[in-house]
Formats: C-alpha cells, structure tokens, sequence
C-alpha cells in the first residue's frame, strides 16, 4: 500500500448467544438440527403471532455490553423493515434509536484502544440455500428456507472506525471472540457462523482527518479472509482514487476463491428501512441490580488476565513472553500459571512451561494439578532437575493428571547430580579437550556451548546447565 | 421521492413518482390508471392529516403504546415446536422440508 | 332471543343439550345466511363435536363452565387451528392456521361452541365490511344496508340471531360501530386487558378483541372470560381484571356522566337526539350528567389514519408468497412477492400499505408517524384531564345510522370519517361500549357509546346496562 494512503476501518461483529431458547419465542435455539424442526408461530412470523423477550439473552447481552465498558441504558426495540425470503414477518426486530449497551472501548493485546459504538439485540434470520446454476446466488434457478434459525438471538458489536491496520482487525475479532467465550455470551465460531464478521473499509490521504466514501465487505468467514478482505479492499479503492475515480458507497462481496471483494448487485434505490418502535414490545430498562449482579458476575476479561501474568512477571514483559501470555490465556491456562507464582514458582519458568509442555497437551494439560506444577518448578529452579529432565516429568504428570514430581522424577531414575559427581565429570570433560580448555580459559566465550554440550552427553542430560556454566566460569577463574 | 425538505409545516407535496416508489417499497404493482386514483386518494387522506402535522407539539414526546409496561421477559426454557408437517402442508412450495422460492436476485439489504 | 347467561345456565343443569342449541343455531345460519352474507365458514362438525363434549362433561357431574353449549361467532382474524382463517383477503383464502389464539382457547376451556368463522373487511380495515374479497354482508335490520365494520359478519351475526354472542376486533372503532348499525352491543376493552395472540394483527398497538352480544350483562359475562394477562402476548397487562358481571347491574347513582359534545356535535340530527336522550335516562336513574368538551379528539381522525396505515404496512409485509396463503409464481422472488400481494390484496388494504409506507419513509417520519404518536400523547392527556372531573364519557358511535351498500366505497374519506367518535379511545388504549338506543329517522338503530378510563370496564358496563335498561322500545329497536 502507497504510504500516502491510510485505511480506516470499522468493524460490525455479528454474535449468536448461547441460550436455550430463540429471543422471541420458545424453540431451541440448536446448530445442525433437521430444516424446519425449530419453528413455531413466533419464529415463523405466522399471522396472529406475538414476540416475547427471553430474560437469559439479555443476561448475556448485558454481560457482553459489560466486557465492553458500556453504558448499559433503557432501551427500545424496533423494526427494520424489508422484504427477504429468510425474513419471516419481512421485518427484522432489532434496536435502533435506543439501544442496551453504547459507548465502549476494547483494548487490544498490544494495548490499542478500539473504541465500541454500541451493542444491541436483534434476531437473526432463517437459512437460505441456493439450487441450481452453480449455488452461487446470481446463477441459482431456486432456493431453499430454513427458519431453524430465524429469531436466534444476536449481540450486534459495532466498533468504531478506529482501526487502522490489518493486524488490528485481526487482533480486535480475536479479542471480540475472547469476550464472547470468556463471558459465557456466545461460542465465538467463525466457521460455525455463531460469529460473523463485517468490514467497514475506506481510505483517506495519510494526516487527514475527513472520512473516504466506505463499502461494507461481507461473507468473510476466518480471521485469515478478515485480513485478505481488507487489503484487497483497500488496495481497491487507492486504485480507483489514485485514476481519478470516486469510490460508490456498496456493499462488497468477499469471494474467498478469487480473492476479491465484488460488488453486490444493488437496488436503484437505497435502502429505506422505516425503523419505528416495535409496538408488540414493551421497553427494556434492566435495573440497577441486575446491572450490579451481571458486572459481578463477569469475571476476568482475556485483556485483564494478561495484564495479570504481566505484572506477575513484574511488568514489561519481552517479546517472547507477550506471546506466551496470550497463548496462555487463550488456552485458559492463566490460572494454572498465576496459582503456581502464588506457590512460589519463578512467574516466568511457570509461563514457559505453561505456554509450550502444557499448551501442546491440549484438554488434558488443562486438568493438570496446580500442586504438582509448582512442586515441579521448584524443583527445576532449584537444580534438582534439569530442563530437559523437567519436561519429561511434566508429560507424565499431565498423562496421569498429576502426582508428586519428586516421586516420578526418581521413578525415572532422574537424580539430581551431586555436586561431586558433577565436578569428576568436568575434570574429565576438561582433561579430554585441553586445547579447548586452554582457548577457553584464554577468554574464548563461544567454548562455553561446547563444554556444556560435552558435560550434558556424559551425564545423559542430567547436569543441570546453568550449574554446569557456573562450575566452568568457576574454574576458569 | 420529493425532497421533505422542500415540505412547508402542513403542506403535502405527494407525486405521482412517490406513490409508485412507496408501492415498489411495499411490493405492490400499479396499473396507470391505479397510480392516479390513489394519488388523487391518498392526497385527499394526507390533506386531511396536514392540521396534525402543522400544530406544534414538539413539547409532547410521541407515544408508541397506551400502556407503561416494561422489562416483559420470560424464561430460558424449551417450548414445544410446531409439527413440521402441519406447516409444510400450507406452504405454497416445498423440496427437502424446507419452503422453496424462485430465485433469489440479490444479498440481503 | 335468549340470553347467553341464561342458555350456560340451562345447558349446565342439563334443562337443554348443548347439541341441541348447536343444532338450532347452525339450522338459522343455514336458513338465513345465504342473504346476508355473516359467515365465511360454518364449522358444522366442529360445533357438533365440542357441543357433544359439552353434554358429556354435564353427563358426567364435571361443570363444562360459564359459557357451556353457548354457540359464539368468530371474526374471521382470529386463528382457529384447522379453520380456515381468512382476514376476508384472498391471499388468505384457504389458509389453516396450525395454532389457535388465546381468546379461542378461553373460550374452549369456558364450553362456548365456536359456530364459525365471520365476514369482515378485509385485514379488519373498513368501515362497511364492503371490503371483503368474499362479497359484503348485509345488515340483517335492513339488507340493503351496511352492517358497518370491520366486524360486519360477527355483528349481524348476533343482531341476525344466529349466535347469541360473537367476537369482534376494534382498531378505530371495528366493534363498535358495526354494533351501533346493526343494533346491538359491541365492547372494546382497555388494551392490554385481552391477548392479542392469534388476532392477525391490522395495527398492533390499537387492536384489540372484544365481544358482541344482544344485551350488555352477555357481554360482561364474555368479557369477563376473555380478560386476563397472557405470558404470550408482552403488551398483555399483568393484573388480575376485575369481574364485571357481578355489578352489571349496580345502577348508576352519584355517577358522574360527562356528555362530550365532540363526540355529539359532529353528527347527524337524529343519532345526536338519541344520544340526549340517553343523557336524560342516565339523570333520571341518578347519575349526574354534565356536558364537558373535549376539543382534542378532533385530531384523532388524522393521527389514526396515519399511525395505523404505518403498523399495517410492516404487519402485512409477511405477507409475500414465500410460507403460507396465496403465491403468484414471478421469475425471481421479488417479483414473486409483488405478484402475489398485487393480486391478492384489494384496493383498501393497497391503499393503506402505501399511506403507512410514506408515512413511515426516510425524511417523513417525523412529520407524518412520529408527529401522530405525538397527538397521540395529546389526545391521552386530554381524557386524563376529563376523567379528574367525571367518571365516563357519554356519546355517539357512528356520525349517521347504517348507510346503503356501495354509498361510500369509492370515497376513502367519506367512509374513514365513520370512525370519528370511536378512534379516540383506541388511540388512548381506553374501554368503550356502543348499546343500542332506539332508532334514528330510518328506523334504523343507533348505537350510544359509554367512555371509560383505562381499566374501568366495570363502570362502563353498569352506565351501558343502564341505558339499555332505559332503551326506547317498539320502535323497531
């Protein structure tokens, strides 16, 4: 992209929540069920019927709007009127003027700050599939609804256009999916459609502050299109700037295989949507109370969580470690981690072993004993065991959901060396490579490795290393 | 549509165009002769609501229901579904348990 | 023709079957009907079946209920499961609905006989029931006239003597003025006081269902079953209503009338003399009767016409082919939907569709819909302000006595001007009675309507019964 150019971009995060029942209406609200099992006159939009609210889908909307530090406010709900196939009553119940939660922010993994617009309630629709041609909409002969889905309750997110790279849109759906999960609100799966993201792309000349004409880009299904979609949008609408062309305000179709985003045959006239307020519902004002209890109740947000192993780790934490601590608390192992500090493990040989052994042992490594960890990182901080050593006993520690370290290192004849026996082994290490020894003495650091490497062979990987390497400065004096 | 803004208080600037762009909206077909009578009607209606739109009421919020009710909820718990078969039998159309439609020429709005 | 209490009466003490009365009515509806024109469908066997019920029930000691072997038409809107449910429109004709409405399950579970379903105007928007796509129905009092509407069927049903009560529904005045036509008594309740569930819904925050019947404690007795909250319906009111037929009868001493001349003046001579007269009996029976004035009313006509076209136009939306009822084949879905409500809708109902859509249109919103919702709060205050001085209004129904078929159809305005007296308490969401009360010039009878605060059916129930009780008699009333 022209470093002239900056790309301005809000994001529009659709989320299903996870209750029982649909938001109008008592039918399931369950994925991958028989077409036309989970209907009923409400759902349906049958002639005569009556939408009535469900008290869980606000809990969660509520919770969703709390993780997001809204304001959570009396609100209204209304009808946005058009005709579709998937619509039941032609008609969506959604929240216009007054919706539950505005005015927020989300703070990104590297501290960013994004700010939320809102976060209201809404119904989704039914099902379509399209027959015939090639399946794709444009060259289909017919098409089939199913309203398993129509009436399923949804959080509408919508950020502002804060976002200004690729990475941050990337980083903010992740984080969006964290507070899905982390709150209970919704399951956050992109590729079951449970959450579907939408792009707001336009472009403005870099130090500029008026906003560019924005198409909306749809049907990006991964994190991964998010980002394409972006790029090839906004690379897009340079070009056409950049020939002299203006930029239609449209909606975009993300084409996974192409690798573009194309324009959706759109109607003469824009949509006119004749939002009133929905006269079959009453306001939704929660009280105080419920309020209180729902923020209570939330818990710690991915972002508060990584702040806590940060300042655990006593604060500015390298590169490296960022990343463990987000692998860490996306695996939901921060507990585990932070419990173990608590036990007097060193904070960060407890996030090490936390972000690779037990991350890579998937489920099972989540069942792992907090006891037997941090007797664990006592041990190999305390030189009774070596790294290597250390790992091992960690595997099997997790395979049988804990137990004592110090009884499975011996198990597995993993003594800690005496200082005796280390020192015979270096006299010999050091009698075989005299030369070296010389170089080494002589201040030729790069030695070290070789030394080391020599002393862990001869002991089969018991010495432990940082011992090792101050046994040797030792006696080189 | 004509432009509301170029609407006095009370005065109705109903066309021709805007009645067959709100039928397009609502999905309905006019014949010509059907444009003009329900211009004519519609104009007569909308003179008739132009003393309400002339008075000044901006010191009244507007009411959307007669009641004050709020906060209506029910539980988070499964209801009985209609029979699947008793509602297919009224569809106009049907293939694979679902409602079948002709196809369908553009995204959703 | 007997009265309804008196009928449950007989048939729970087993003095009559209710197979009986079932048979006797449906033999009237089949000797009579043909000319008028009340019933779309006669549901003979379904009659037949619940009347055998009903004596089976008596048979065994069980008490079948208030209303027991009562024979009741219904209004063709409301959903009756396996019925056909019509709303007089061909792009309903045939259509079954799978769930019954709440007031048809009251009415089940209170061992009323559902007789059959009634003609109305079509989606309940009319004054004459001229706008049925299934023919008019004539006034039995004079069959070449109205029976107004939109409860013209279930109106002439019971002034026919075909079923001693029927259901109704009231939107401007759908109940009231169609019983003030064909002489006999039509009650809209206090919205939210009866469940709009399975009422096909015309303009969903003024619908609401009342009874007819011949005399007013019948049509306390039905209200009173058909009243209470239903978890179904969010704008249903939470409290347990007051019984109204147990003080039908208390008179009306020291009860404050307030003669409303906005509700009088604008009529012709004739039903106004009436109206007077039924002041005058009120005074004689001991109330107090004063004349109050109520200007605001007269925006009423104006904001109706414009907040119930906007709520109709996104009711009738779902109306498109796709699920249920009529389908007009098109080579896409589009033009499929508009087919299908362009041949299925009449000319009204395509009327108001199209005034609710400009109403509800970007840039007109707040000229049009939102400033009706405004007059709205105007004309709820201004009967608060004149219930601080009296206890129920007094006046007329309809402006004239039943008008000749096709005098008004192809004057929109001539005919929503029937409506002038009885849209204001939709608009507030107030109860309000039409009793007959002698007859005009013609012969042909008028209606008086009796006003009540919201929640005060049980007073304006004792003012009707009083003022029928007081009723010019022999002269064709």
């Amino acid at each position: 992209m022209s470093t002239d150019w900056e790309m301005v971009i809000g994001l529009e995060v659709h989320c299903e929540l996870q209750t029982a029942t649909k938001l109008f209406c008592g039918c399931r609200n369950a994925f991958g069920d028989e077409p036309n099992v989970n209907i009923c006159p409400v759902c349906l939009g049958l002639p005569g019927s009556l939408p009535v609210l469900n008290e869980h889908a606000v809990e969660l909307a509520m919770r969703i709007g709390a993780a997001l530090h809204c304001e959570i406010r009396p609100s209204e709900f209304a009808r946005k009127n058009y005709f579709y196939p998937d619509q039941a009553k032609d008609y969506q119940i959604s929240q216009y003027d007054r919706p539950l939660n505005v005015g927020g922010w989300l703070e990104l993994p590297d501290g960013f700050r994004v700010g939320v617009t809102r976060a209201h309630m809404e119904e989704d629709t039914g099902k379509l599939t399209h027959v015939g041609g090639s399946g794709r909409i444009n060259a289909a002969l017919h098409a089939l609804v199913d309203y398993n889905r129509s009436g399923v309750p949804l959080v509408e997110i919508v950020s502002e256009p804060d976002i200004r790279t690729v990475g941050q849109a990337r980083a903010y759906a992740d984080e969006v999916r964290g507070i899905l999960v982390a709150s209970g609100a919704s399951d956050g799966r992109m590729e079951e459609g449970s959450m579907r993201v939408d792009a707001n792309v336009s472009v403005r000349p870099a130090g500029t502050d008026a906003f560019g004409t924005r198409c909306e880009i749809k049907n990006l299904n991964s994190l991964r299109s998010l980002g394409r979609a972006i790029e090839y949008e906004a690379a897009r609408q340079i070009a056409v700037l950049e020939a002299g062309g203006v930029i239609q305000q449209e909606t975009r179709h993300w084409d996974e295989a192409a690798g573009r985003t194309e324009s959706m045959r759109s109607k003469e006239e824009a949509n006119d949507y004749r939002y009133f307020p929905e006269p079959d519902l009453v306001p939704l004002a929660p009280d105080a109370a419920w309020q209180a209890r729902v923020r209570a109740a939330l818990g710690l947000m991915p972002a508060e969580r990584r702040a806590g192993l940060a300042a655990a780790l006593g604060g500015a934490p390298s590169d490296a470690e960022t990343d463990q601590i987000r692998a860490v608390v996306d695996l939901g192992l921060d507990g585990l981690v932070t419990a173990a500090a608590e036990a007097g493990a060193p904070p960060a040989l407890a996030l090490a072993r936390a972000a690779n052994e037990v991350a890579a042992q998937g489920d099972a490594g989540t069942r792992l004993d907090v006891g037997s960890f941090a007797a664990l990182l006592a041990m190999e901080s305390g030189g009774r065991l070596s790294a290597t050593q250390s790992k091992t006993v960690l595997s099997a520690l997790i395979e049988r959901g804990g137990g004592d370290p110090a009884v499975v290192a011996k198990e597995m004849g993993f003594e800690a060396l005496g200082a005796d026996t280390l020192s015979a082994v270096l006299d010999e290490v050091i009698a075989a490579h005299p030369d070296e020894w010389a170089r080494f003495v002589g201040g030729d650091d790069k030695l070290m490795g070789m030394f080391t490497g020599e002393v862990m062979k001869a002991t089969k990987g018991k010495a432990n290393g940082k011992e090792v390497a101050a046994e040797l400065r030792r006696r080189r004096g | 549509m004509s432009d509301p803004a170029d609407a006095a208080p009370g005065r109705v600037t109903l066309s021709r165009d805007d009645v067959i762009h709100v039928a397009r909206l609502a999905r309905l077909e006019l014949r010509d002769d059907e444009v003009e009578l329900f211009t004519a009607q519609l104009r007569t209606v909308l003179d008739h609501a132009a003393d309400v739109a002339a008075l000044d009421l901006t010191h009244l919020e507007p009411s959307s229901h007669p009641i004050a009710l709020e906060n209506v909820l029910r539980p988070d718990e499964p209801q009985p579904s209609l029979d699947r078969d008793e509602v297919l039998a009224q569809a106009p159309a049907v293939e694979d348990h679902q409602f079948r439609v002709p196809r369908i020429g553009g995204e959703a709005p | 023709m007997t009265s309804a209490l008196a009928l449950a009466a007989e048939v729970r003490s087993g003095g009559r079957s209710a197979r009986q009365v079932v048979e006797e009515a449906l033999a009237a509806v089949a000797e009579g009907d043909g000319e008028l024109n009340a019933f779309l469908t006669v549901l003979g066997d379904e009659a037949r079946e619940q009347a055998d019920a009903v004596d089976a029930m008596v048979a065994a000691g069980r008490d079948p209920g208030p209303l027991a072997g009562v024979p009741v038409a219904l209004k063709d809107n409301l959903c009756t499961r396996g019925a056909p449910t019509t709303c007089g429109s061909k792009i309903l004709e045939g259509w079954r609905p799978p769930y019954d409405a709440t007031v048809v399950q009251s009415l089940r579970a209170a061992g009323a006989i559902a007789l059959g379903k009634t003609n109305m105007d079509e989606f309940a928007m009319g004054s004459s029931t001229e706008n049925s796509a299934f023919g008019p129905t004539r006034n039995p009092r004079d069959t070449g006239k109205v029976p107004g509407g939109s409860s013209g069927g279930s109106a002439a049903a019971v002034a026919a003597g075909f079923a001693p009560l029927a259901l109704g529904s009231d939107t401007g005045g759908s109940i009231r003025q169609p019983a003030a036509l064909c002489g006999v008594v039509g009650m809209k309740p206090t919205y939210g006081r009866v469940s709009r569930y399975g009422l096909v819904a015309f303009a969903s925050s003024l619908d609401q269902i009342g009874p007819f019947a011949a005399q007013v404690e019948d049509a306390a007795l039905l209200y009173d079953i058909l009243a209470g909250h239903d978890p179904l319906d969010s704008t249903s009111l939470p409290s347990v209503p007051e019984p109204t037929v147990s003080s039908v009868h208390d008179g009306v001493e020291g009860v404050r009338i307030g003669l409303c001349r906005d509700l009088i003046d604008g009529c012709a001579p004739d039903v106004a003399a009436r109206v007077h007269q039924a002041a005058d009996a009120l005074a004689g029976a001991g109330a107090k009767v004063e004349e109050i004035s109520v200007p605001e009313f007269a925006y009423g006509l104006s904001a109706y016409y414009l907040i119930a076209p906007a709520e109709a136009s996104s009711n009738l939306a779902r109306y498109d082919g796709v699920r249920y009822g009529l389908r007009v084949d098109g080579e896409d879905a589009e033009v499929m939907n508009t087919a299908t409500r362009t041949a299925g809708f009449g000319a009204e109902v395509k009327r108001r569709v199209m005034l609710g859509t400009y109403a509800l249109s970007a840039g007109y919103y707040d000229a049009y819909y939102a400033q009706a919702q405004r007059v709205r709060t105007l004309v709820m205050r201004a009967f608060d302000r004149a219930y601080e001085s009296v206890d129920v209004l007094l006046g007329a129904t309809a402006p004239t006595t039943a008008f000749d078929l096709g005098a008004k159809v192809d004057d929109p305005m001539a005919m929503y001007m029937n409506d002038v007296c009885t849209i204001p308490s939709n608009l507030s969401g107030h109860p309000a009675v039409s009793v007959p009360f002698g007859t005009g010039n013609d012969g042909l009878p008028v209606g008086v309507q009796v006003l009540a605060p919201a929640l005060g059916e049980a007073i304006m129930f004792r003012v009707a019964q009083v003022v029928e009780s007081r009723a010019p008699q022999g002269e064709g009333s």
